[in-house]
């Protein structure tokens, strides 16, 4: 998929300038709220039109002030899941779902509504109505409906920022398990980093009403490591071993990780800031950390007056964070044999 | 003892015929406008707006008056009606004309009321999902402001009943044609020795009264159970 953007749009006091060109699958939009993220949505699906300028979608023309062109939101073929699940209230799930469907040219119509219905896992809830449905439900619905309307683009607008942490972490393998097995490509749009590197391969950073610099996710999430509260934010899915003395046994790589917030599911997801790793120049004799990982350190960058580094163990990567002085005194360089030293109680289960 | 004539039995079918014909005639342009205005912007809505409300704050008299300069013999559309064949003064048809343009407001109003609570969203998320405005304004937003029109209808059934001042203009108060409860109770009152006959009506008039709000109450709260 390819989205060439030359827009402008002015609301209230704000104005966006977009100009960009990206290609992909599974692309997010980055950005503060008041940033002009929604504002984009709106005029990519046609619900605003630019003051200027010109929209293509896959060499399509959508809009163009030039030539007069200002295709209708309802012939583009973009869906939108809302922050919102903002389903019709006066339907049931069944006739939610159905909505867009019945709506869609016979010709583009490739999604197969039972097999949708089981991804989703909706099958028991077809028949009821939609105001009783729990926030989770409610969003697979929102989900489900903008799929079936065989878009051949989905914009996905903050659709998590509604949900509390839990629920985000179930909605997210549907938002990207239901794109990738129907082969939709996807807009994801929001304002946590987290969910950056969980949906998108490939970000567009949006500040002031413009898009201020096209990045991959990770790249984003290291160049915001100074700033950051929380540092760089490493992400692990790892497969359970055992219990041992109160603390869970992860496998990592050909390493095992000694976890205090772990569970009996056989994998979870769990987030490390870069600040909870201690790096050791040689091997400290004891030490009360339970885990203390041999590495060999792959990379380093700046990030402020911090010094990221990026830590080989065996097949796997660590991002650790220290103070340029710190580095310096350690003379961490790629290559360095160093030692990380992580708290079992560090690790942050999400979901 | 409190009875009803056989003049009675006609002012009240005819009271109810007038309000259902009013209500009947003014719910689709009631509803269409009420999306105009909520819907979209347009060049002298400001104007359509205050011209449509006007009713509600001119004297009904006012506006039987302007209604008979209208449509009467020598009005400004009297020479077009005339060609159609069409007599309107003096007929129930008038209490009917007089009875909606008095009530429109109300019914444009609560129909607004009931489409400006429609989350924007639904609107565009029915739009992105492939319907045209027309399919959405028949699939999302005439359900969903389904109570609206059910105030609305019941707010403009109830005031039709009551219409007097205007009705009396276009109209007259010609029993069995055009006398509906309001004129023939006011017939009553200006008249010795009727005052049974005037409470009488007046009974019915609470008895429909009450049974149209009662029937509002009923409608509203069904819907809601369905919500």
């Amino acid at each position: 998929m390819e989205i060439r953007v030359t827009a402008e749009k002015s609301v209230g006091g704000f104005t966006l300038e977009a100009d960009f060109t990206v290609t992909g699958d599974q692309i997010g939009i980055f950005g503060q709220s008041g940033s002009g993220k929604s504002t984009l949505v709106g005029l990519l699906a046609g619900l605003h039109h630019p003051d200027r300028g010109e929209i293509f979608l896959d060499g399509e023309c959508l809009f163009s002030s030039r030539k007069g062109i200002a295709v209708p939101p309802e012939k583009r073929r973009i869906a939108i899941v809302f922050q919102q699940p903002c389903l019709f209230p006066h339907l049931s799930v069944k006739s939610n779902l159905l909505y867009g469907f019945r709506r869609s040219a016979p010709e583009h119509r490739t999604i197969d509504f039972a097999a949708l219905v089981k991804v989703l896992k909706l099958d028991t809830l077809l028949d009821r109505g939609v105001n009783n449905l729990s926030g989770g439900e409610k969003q697979r619905v929102a989900l489900g409906r903008a799929v079936l309307a065989n878009p051949r683009l989905l914009l996905m607008d903050e659709p998590l920022s509604a949900l509390d942490d839990t629920l985000k972490l179930q909605i997210i393998p549907y938002l990207k398990g239901v794109s990738e097995r129907f082969g939709i490509p996807y807009l994801f749009i929001s304002h946590s980093l987290v969910e950056m590197r969980l949906m998108a391969e490939k970000v567009l950073v949006v500040a002031g009403g413009r898009i201020v610099e096209q990045t991959t996710p990770d790249q984003l999430a290291r160049s915001r490591m100074g700033q950051s509260q929380v540092g760089y934010i490493n992400l692990l899915q790892l497969a359970a071993l055992r219990r041992t003395d109160g603390l869970f046994v992860y496998q990592w790589g050909d390493t095992e990780l000694f976890i205090s917030a772990g569970n009996d599911s056989p994998n979870a997801l769990f987030e490390l800031s870069s600040r909870d790793i201690i790096l050791f120049k040689k091997h400290p004799e004891a030490i009360s950390a339970r885990n203390l990982l041999a590495c060999t350190v792959a990379n380093t960058f700046s990030a402020g007056n911090k010094t990221g580094v990026e830590l080989s163990c065996g097949n796997r990567r660590l991002v650790a964070e220290v103070v340029v002085q710190a580095a310096d005194d350690l003379c961490i360089v790629a290559g360095s044999q160093i030692f990380a030293a992580i708290k079992a109680s560090s690790f942050r289960r999400l979901g | 003892m409190l009875s009803l004539t056989p003049a009675d039995h006609d002012a009240v079918r005819l009271s109810l015929k007038v309000a259902l014909a009013a209500m009947a005639v003014s719910l689709p342009f009631g509803f269409i406008f009420a999306y105009l205005v909520t819907f979209l912007r347009f060049r002298g809505k400001l104007l359509l707006e205050v011209f449509v409300n006007l009713p509600l704050t001119l004297p009904p008299v006012v506006i039987g008056y302007l209604l008979l300069l209208l449509l009467g013999k020598n009005g400004w559309l009297g020479p077009l009606l005339d060609l159609l064949g069409i007599r309107l003064i003096f007929t129930w048809k008038a209490a009917v004309i007089a009875s909606a343009v008095v009530g429109f407001p109300l019914l444009v109003r609560s129909i607004r009321i009931g489409m400006e609570s429609i989350d924007p969203q639904l609107i565009q998320a029915s739009r992105t999902l492939g319907a045209r405005w027309y399919d959405t304004l028949v699939t999302v937003i005439l359900p969903l402001s389904l109570r609206g029109i059910i105030a609305g209808s019941s707010l403009m059934f109830a005031r039709s009943l009551g219409e007097f001042g205007a009705t009396i203009i276009v109209a007259g108060s010609i029993p069995g044609v055009t006398q509906t409860i309001p004129l023939a109770i006011y017939d009553y009152a200006s008249s010795p020795g009727s005052e049974t006959l005037a409470l009488s009506l007046c009974v019915v008039s609470v008895a429909l009264s009450v049974l149209v709000l009662l029937f509002h109450e009923f409608l509203g709260k069904k819907l809601a159970r369905r919500d």
